[in-house]
């Protein structure tokens, strides 16, 4: 059963909130503010008692699938378990309950906790400084890139074009062209990795960076990235990581060893804070030292007296934030971090990417996997062979669905037909990688059996296959009394 | 390691499969020169006991709001947050899950959004919203690349009484853009109406302005409106949805965008995040609109049901050409805004806006009887307000600090020619006894 829009539960008078009585003398509101900045008709808001709202909310939980219920392995999105004490932690008064513009001494363990982290990251990723600003992988890349614009005009050099993969996700370019820059597509080779050929005819004086992503969006480690590191700095151009995937590099390698000079890290991926039904994130932006002037302010340093916010920093790109950030997923993250250390973390990825292999391997015959090697941490299946049937990548996730598992990413990496990204994480029992393995080898049978029950899936939740055409064409994206 | 399952023997039986002796031989693609030989340098891990007491060290560093009364504001809020919202947004069915690409197994969370959509677009008195930005500043910058897109003209003329770090966040934001920013200069603590007709032409995409603005005072939205208007220009408004119970929504005064922050919907103030941006606009604009949006449907069976809409919009689509970069944004926080306003409802959202004009003003009057203490300016205003002082808002601070409260901004740290301006905010939740013990505290310090 589905639930009725909270605007349909409003019972006119109910009352579902308690505030205090008024304690000063009461001026009337006409001698305060003109009439014509007073609002005639109340916003219709829904009148609710406090356990209808909590009924409401309750049961709309209950049609939504989240990691506590079970497996989603959702590639690219790294969708690990969040371990509760980071919850706890984040709610303590001294985090959840202090203001942005409080003095620096009454907010020293803040302060603290953003400089240790910044210091834990960049030993994590090798780079020599990190703002911790960025409120998820997208904006992190906006930072970078115009640090990388900065970098570049303060070198009398004002390139115009950035390259990106073929592979890449869809925020690369589309902060490229927001950072000001043509984006120019270099092509994957027959591994799935860069061509470095195609490369080396892109990369030219004009080139301000290369956006790339390593492990790339196919889950297989850039083995070339010594070499494409070297012609882009011989060109005068800089590498960017977007680090989306750097649940599977802890301890095994650093970027900044890789020769990025730019890294993000969205640390609701890699470090656990919670994705919240798509936010809220964050993104650490690791850089090397020479980018480090144009780092947006303020920069947390520490002093004889204390950890301060530093705002003079004359080549600084300026402000991304009112404040510091997502700091309450900050807080997440480090507690995460001190929960792990370096050996936890080396456990993180190499079982995140023995899950993935174990995954790969068991559905790669049925699945082909079209570059199929050992991969890291996720690994891209192709659902193309299955196109006779009438049955596409997105129907196998719609039946997953049935299944009560959590449909991999479908039809991305664009490189892929019919791509299915799945990443497992470390954080999955092997009997739920099993569980997962099963369900596929199944649906693959059912294709040959009964291909329309997979194309008409889901058959088990509230509703069943939504017109996505429909929601476009006849656009209502929002209640409207009768 | 209690978040990895896999015992050794689960290891084994794992990479039997994959054909590989041990995880090692997995890595072979990361070239060895750059494979780590040592550990990382990070500090020893905590047990879970351990951990929480570092932490709560950590936290206790810090003077929260807790324990002390705050009459800080400046674009963060300390409203009252219902117990009912930190409950249900903690459910962990929403909290772990993500955006919600396969709608049939997130109707709850999609239809969050939706509810949410409408009360944005209810609060401002617009056609539509999306499900949220990263926070204030970076949707006032989206707002901006917006009416750039729809007018196809570069000039944008913002307003020097809107929050200094949005507007600096707009700069940035626009740096790579071929776009041109103006400010407008203010007058008596707003915009300067006579400036902006003059500033206004044919190559303006559109003006920003903020009510109420960073100075506590409301802008003239109307009048703004139509002058914008005249020359086919858009009308940016941020506005504090918590005032929009009580005071009239930008749309109905001719705004064509919408923005802002809405932490003090039911977010925590976090030391500055997550926040919540929000956004809302025409209908007519609806295609060049950043970030996701919710739209209503049906399945094959005829039934209701709610999915993402117009993703073509959208980076993952439209990659370099999309209408904005954003991927994950603040869905939580538009939760737990949902749920705030649902518990408000019609009468308390305004109920809200009631205690916090009346208490405001009362603080404003009790500091003006101080000898020394004038308004800043003399415009109507919400609740918050500048006062100038005759020493140091610093100074009082600290004095105030030491009594468990929490003073307002000090503008002379920001900007030199607001020397001894004192910026005041008050909440629902100040008390007239603390109002009191405030006021007490200045006059000891001032007489
Ligand atoms: C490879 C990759 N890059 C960038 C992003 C964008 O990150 P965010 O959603 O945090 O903005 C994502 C996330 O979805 C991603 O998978």
């Amino acid at each position: 059963m589905s639930e009725s829009l909270i605007f349909d539960k409003s019972v006119p008078g109910r009352k579902g909130y308690s505030l205090p009585d008024l304690d000063v003398p009461e001026v009337p509101v006409a001698e305060l503010m003109p009439a014509d900045y007073l609002r005639k008709d109340p916003p219709l808001l829904p009148e609710l008692s406090e356990v209808d709202v909590v009924r409401h909310f309750t049961n709309l939980s209950r049609d939504n699938y989240g990691i506590d219920q079970g497996f989603y392995p959702l590639g690219s999105c790294t969708m690990k378990y969040n371990p509760k004490v980071n919850e706890d932690v984040a709610r303590y008064a001294g985090f959840a309950a202090l203001h942005p513009l409080q003095p620096a001494e009454q907010t020293q363990g803040a302060l603290q906790l953003l400089y240790q982290l910044e210091a834990a990251l960049r030993e994590i990723t090798g780079m020599d400084r990190v703002t911790l600003q960025p409120a998820a992988g997208a904006q992190g890349e906006l930072v970078g890139m115009l640090m990388i614009r900065a970098y570049h005009r303060s070198n009398g050099n004002p390139c115009r074009k950035v390259i990106v993969p073929d592979s890449a996700h869809g925020t690369n370019p589309a902060t490229a062209t927001l950072a000001g820059y043509q984006v120019q597509v270099v092509h994957s080779n027959a591994d799935g990795l860069v061509d470095l050929e195609d490369l080396k005819h892109l990369v030219d004086p004009d080139t301000a960076a290369l956006m790339l992503t390593n492990p790339n969006t196919l889950g297989l480690f850039e083995r070339d990235i010594l070499k494409i590191a070297e012609l882009l700095h011989s060109a005068g151009a800089l590498l960017y990581l977007d680090g989306a995937n750097l649940n599977a590099l802890l301890g095994l390698c650093r970027p900044g060893d890789m020769g990025f000079d730019v890294v993000h890290s969205n640390l609701h991926k890699t470090f656990t804070t919670p994705h919240g039904g798509g936010g809220p994130g964050a993104g650490a932006l690791g850089v090397k030292s020479f980018l480090a002037p144009f780092l947006p302010v303020p920069v947390v340093e520490k002093t004889e007296k204390g950890y301060v916010l530093d705002i003079r920093r004359p080549q600084s790109i300026g402000k991304v934030q009112a404040y510091y950030g997502n700091f309450g997923n900050l807080v997440r993250a480090y507690t995460y971090i001190r929960r792990m250390g370096a050996i936890g973390f080396r456990k993180v990825s190499t079982n995140a990417i023995l899950n993935a292999n174990y995954i790969r391997k068991r559905l790669e015959l049925v699945y082909p996997v079209p570059y199929n090697r050992f991969c890291m941490h996720e690994f891209v299946a192709s659902a193309k062979k299955f196109r006779d049937k009438d049955v596409h990548a997105w129907d196998i996730a719609k039946r997953l669905i049935d299944y009560g598992i959590y449909p991999p990413t479908v039809n991305f990496p664009m490189i892929v037909e019919e791509a299915l990204m799945i990443e497992p994480t470390e954080t999955e029992p092997k009997e739920n990688l099993d569980r997962f393995c099963e369900a596929m080898l199944s649906i693959a049978k059912e294709i040959e059996e009964d291909p329309a029950r997979v194309r008409n899936a889901p058959h088990t939740k509230s509703v069943a296959r939504l017109d996505e055409v429909r929601a476009v064409k006849q656009m209502d994206l929002r209640w409207r009394p009768a | 390691m209690e978040y990895i399952p896999n015992t050794k023997e689960e290891q084994q039986q794992m990479l039997k499969v994959i054909g590989a002796e041990t995880i090692e031989d997995l890595l072979g693609d990361i070239p060895s020169e750059i494979r780590l030989t040592r550990g990382l340098q990070l500090p020893p891990p905590l047990s879970e006991p351990e951990l929480k007491t570092e932490m709560l060290r950590l936290s206790e560093r810090n003077a929260d709001l807790l324990h002390h009364a705050s009459f800080l504001g400046a674009g963060a809020y300390d409203h009252h947050i219902p117990s009912v919202v930190g409950h249900l947004a903690s459910r962990s069915e929403f909290y772990t899950s993500y955006t919600p690409y396969q709608a049939e197994m997130s109707q709850g969370l999609l239809q969050t959004i939706y509810e949410f959509q409408t009360m944005i677009a209810e609060l401002t008195g617009m056609e539509v919203a999306n499900a949220s930005l990263y926070d204030g500043g970076s949707a006032l910058a989206e707002a901006a690349m917006m009416a750039v897109k729809v007018t196809k003209r570069n000039t944008i003329l913002i307003s020097s009484t809107i929050h200094p770090s949005y507007r600096a966040v707009l700069k940035t934001y626009l740096s790579g853009a071929n776009a041109r920013i103006i400010e407008l200069p203010s007058e008596n603590g707003a915009t300067d109406l006579v400036a902006v007709g003059k500033r206004l032409s044919e190559d303006v995409a559109c003006v920003l302005i903020q009510t109420p603005n960073f100075l506590g005072c409301l802008e003239p939205v109307e009048g703004l409106a139509q002058e914008v208007h005249r020359y086919a220009a858009l009308l940016g408004v941020a506005a504090d949805p918590i005032s929009l119970g009580l005071l009239r929504s930008p749309g109905e005064a001719g705004a064509d965008i919408v923005v802002g922050e809405g932490q003090g919907l039911g977010c925590g103030l976090n030391f500055g995040g997550p926040y919540l941006g929000f956004f809302a606009t025409r209908k007519e604009y609806v295609r060049q609109m950043p970030g996701r949006v919710v739209g209503a449907t049906v399945d094959t069976k005829g039934r209701r049901g709610y999915c993402l809409t117009l993703q073509t919009r959208e980076q993952h689509i439209k990659r370099e050409r999309a209408t904005s970069n954003i991927c994950t944004n603040e869905a939580l926080a538009a939760l737990s805004a949902t749920i705030y306003l649902s518990i408000m409802g019609r009468q308390g959202l305004r109920e809200i806006g009631r205690l916090c004009l009346q208490k405001a003003h009362y603080l404003k009057h009790r500091l003006c009887e101080i000898k020394g203490f004038e308004m800043a300016y003399q415009r109507p205003f919400f609740k918050e307000f500048v006062v100038k002082s005759p020493v140091s808002p610093s100074r009082i601070n600290k004095k105030l600090f030491k009594q468990k409260i929490i003073g307002g901004l000090d503008l002379g740290t920001m900007d030199r020619r607001l020397k001894n301006h004192w910026l005041v905010c008050v909440t629902e939740k100040r008390t007239k006894e603390e109002m009191d013990q405030l006021v007490t505290a200045v006059k000891e310090i001032t007489t």
